[in-house]
């Protein structure tokens, strides 16, 4: 079937080439188009692991629209807060939907996100020349840190004003007296109240996310500029044909553009399940104790973070001495910062390196989520005797790393990307 | 060397599954076995909740309104039958006692009821209100088995007839006797036999369940359709990728 083309028809495209033409005189619209997305090649060999980049930026776009209409219902009010969550709960139009999305977004996104990292760290994504790209994905992943424990306050109930209180509180673990004020500096306040509750708000709906988006502006920049890894670790631009493009790369639209939108189905299949069906889950999403109003004079039984703290959570109380677990809660994202100078393998792709970094990256995949485990039980001396055993096994993946990386055996690396699974 | 190890183990583990069963604590609960679905029960919970809580209790993001949409009632049986304190339709279920009031008479002010089946689980709601047993001891006259030192009384106790503990001796590991309440004992007999007053429960946490998310229904509803979709938005986006990947090698 051929397509007839009316003179309505071909005035109107003549007159949107125009509009494209006037703009491009004035800004860099095709430019960008063709740099970042027609003529941005990727490697061809992409598995199941990278699907989660394009995730994590849906997400973040749906926690940023729900944020939106959660923030017109909302009152930041130590004295309404809770109720207004209620009132979007029951009165408002689809409100409950909006709530679940963005409650199950906050759990969606660390998982998306845990997954993207862990992918950097098998393939070595992280490595020379990427080293910024890593550093830059870090600094997201603690802006949503600080954005997901801004926003479990906001809800006022009790898991949200204990927890609050439980967090800020390891500042005051700092000695000689800059602890204390800097605890009180804070939360703004002598304890959590309606003052820590309105700062907090600010900084989830404003100042996070804005570094958050210029971080992400940043991360995707870097990766553009150095180009992506791929699961054989290898350079596709050193092999380049006539016209300077790499033999192994393809447009990023239109192949990965329909591969993720079939990624995203998937996604959104498993989100939905989540929000229509158990948008609780089971308390790890939504703690059942926070359906009680905050109370500054009823401590809950048993305070934990919610599931996607919990890991650097069992770290902190494995160790006696509360200074100390601070620091070492600290010590354990640092690590994550300097992993592109602690790995000395000439090989990126875990495909190609030997089995003591295989058996390494399974050792601190197990120990962090048994980690995350741990980090959500009540304390008992069974289960600190377990967390302090992973919390050594956390940090000696990193710290002897400079050496176990050296010593593996290496397999040869291909010249051109390979696939298999 | 072995054998110590291996004794090592499965002490490890008793000490693992002792100190876990400690979390688990608590005396055992029946299971509420309520039906959200049943509009009946929720009618019947509905006007049990008014009659038999309201008095003290509030639910303070219901609205009379909702209730009649979702329990299949008129404007009018709702303002006849579960209105009582001359409020309107549109309002929420308040109520008039005086939280200081509250305060001096319980020792507390009872808590607002709307979220409790959310955060307390609707088999402690269950248990709960089958859980008052007589304690002499007690500034009330009973206590609850679910939440020691409750200061609420037994305010089902004319439905359900009084109830007293029976003990048993227990002897532990380490050889000291101690007292273990292992269930009641029927003291009077109340108006509802114990099915019906199961039933009244169960009923009346059935409702509390549809008042901690009157939307819950409608949202697995919606859930179903929203899966249909993606499912065949899925085998599209498949289909698409497979067309543009198909000469990729």
């Amino acid at each position: 079937m051929k397509s007839e083309r009316t003179p309505a028809f071909e005035r109107v495209t003549d007159r949107m080439q125009a509009l494209l033409v006037w703009i491009d005189a004035r800004f860099p619209l095709s430019k960008m188009w063709r740099e970042h997305i027609s003529e941005y090649y990727a490697p061809k060999n992409f598995n199941f692991w990278y699907y989660f980049g394009s995730l994590a930026m849906l997400v973040l776009v749906l926690q940023i629209v729900t944020g939106i209409f959660l923030t017109m219902s909302y009152k930041p009010s130590a004295a309404e807060a809770f109720a207004s969550v209620e009132y979007i709960m029951r009165d408002v139009n689809w409100g409950w939907l909006i709530r679940y999305m963005h409650s199950t977004g906050a759990s969606a996104f660390f998982i998306v996100v845990y997954l993207h990292m862990f992918r950097a760290v098998l393939y070595g994504s992280y490595k020379k020349p990427r080293e910024l790209l890593w550093l830059f994905g870090m600094l997201i992943y603690v802006a949503l840190m600080a954005e997901a424990f801004f926003g479990y306050l906001l809800p006022w109930g009790q898991m949200s004003y204990w927890g609050a209180q439980v967090i800020v509180s390891l500042f005051g673990a700092i000695p000689f007296g800059i602890g204390e004020a800097l605890v009180e500096w804070v939360r703004g306040d002598y304890f959590i109240s309606d003052i820590t509750l309105n700062r907090f708000f600010a900084l989830h709906v404003i100042a996070v996310p804005f570094a958050l988006v210029f971080l992400v502006i940043a991360h995707i920049l870097a990766l553009h500029e150095v180009g992506s890894n791929n699961p054989d670790g290898i350079e596709i631009k050193e092999h380049k044909d006539a016209d300077g493009i790499p033999l192994d790369g393809i447009p990023f639209h239109p192949y990965y553009t329909v591969k993720d939108i079939m990624g995203v189905a998937v996604f959104l299949a498993l989100f939905s399940a989540v929000v229509f069906f158990a948008p609780e889950m089971g308390g790890y999403f939504l703690e059942h104790a926070n359906f009680e109003p905050a109370n500054s004079l009823k401590t809950p039984e048993h305070i934990a973070p919610v599931w996607y703290f919990t890991p650097f959570y069992a770290i902190l109380r494995a160790v006696p001495d509360k200074l100390l677990g601070v620091l070492l809660m600290g010590a354990a994202i640092v690590m994550l910062f300097i992993l592109p100078w602690l790995d000395r393998s000439p090989v990126r792709s875990i495909r190609y390196r030997g089995w003591i970094f295989k058996l390494a990256v399974t050792l601190f995949a197990v120990s962090f989520v048994a980690l995350g485990y741990l980090g959500m039980q009540p304390v008992s001396v069974a289960y600190t005797l377990a967390a302090r055993f992973f919390s050594t096994i956390y940090f000696l993946f990193f710290l002897l790393m400079p050496f176990y990386t050296r010593w593996d055996r290496t397999k040869p690396v291909p010249d051109r990307v390979t696939f298999h699974g | 060397m072995v054998k110590n190890r291996w004794v090592g183990a499965i002490a490890l583990g008793a000490l693992i599954l002792s100190s876990s069963s400690v979390a688990a604590g608590g005396p055992k609960m029946e299971a509420a076995n309520n039906v959200l679905g049943n509009v009946r029960s929720l009618q019947r919970g509905a006007r049990h909740f008014v009659n038999y809580c309201m008095g003290c209790h509030s639910a303070k993001y219901v609205r009379y309104n909702r209730l009649a949409d979702d329990l299949q009632l008129s404007e009018q049986q709702v303002t006849d039958n579960l209105m009582f304190v001359g409020t309107k339709l549109l309002d929420t279920m308040n109520i008039a006692m005086d939280p200081l009031d509250a305060g001096r008479w319980f020792g507390q002010v009872p808590p607002d009821l709307s979220l409790i089946a959310r955060a307390k689980g609707t088999d402690y709601v269950f248990n709960y209100l089958k859980g008052f047993y007589l304690d002499p001891e007690r500034r009330n006259g009973t206590d609850n088995l679910f939440l020691p030192g409750a200061s609420m009384p037994h305010v089902l106790w004319e439905l359900q007839g009084l109830q007293k503990p029976v003990y048993e001796a227990i002897i532990d590991v380490n050889g000291s006797v101690h007292k273990v309440m292992v269930g009641f004992e029927r003291v009077t007999e109340g108006l509802l036999n114990p099915e019906e007053f199961d039933q009244f429960v169960r009923d009346l946490t059935n409702f509390l369940e549809y008042i901690s998310e009157p939307v819950k229904l409608e949202r697995k509803k919606l859930g179903v359709r929203v899966l249909l979709f993606l499912l065949v938005f899925f085998l599209f986006s498949y289909l698409l990728k497979q067309e543009y990947w198909k000469d990729i090698k």
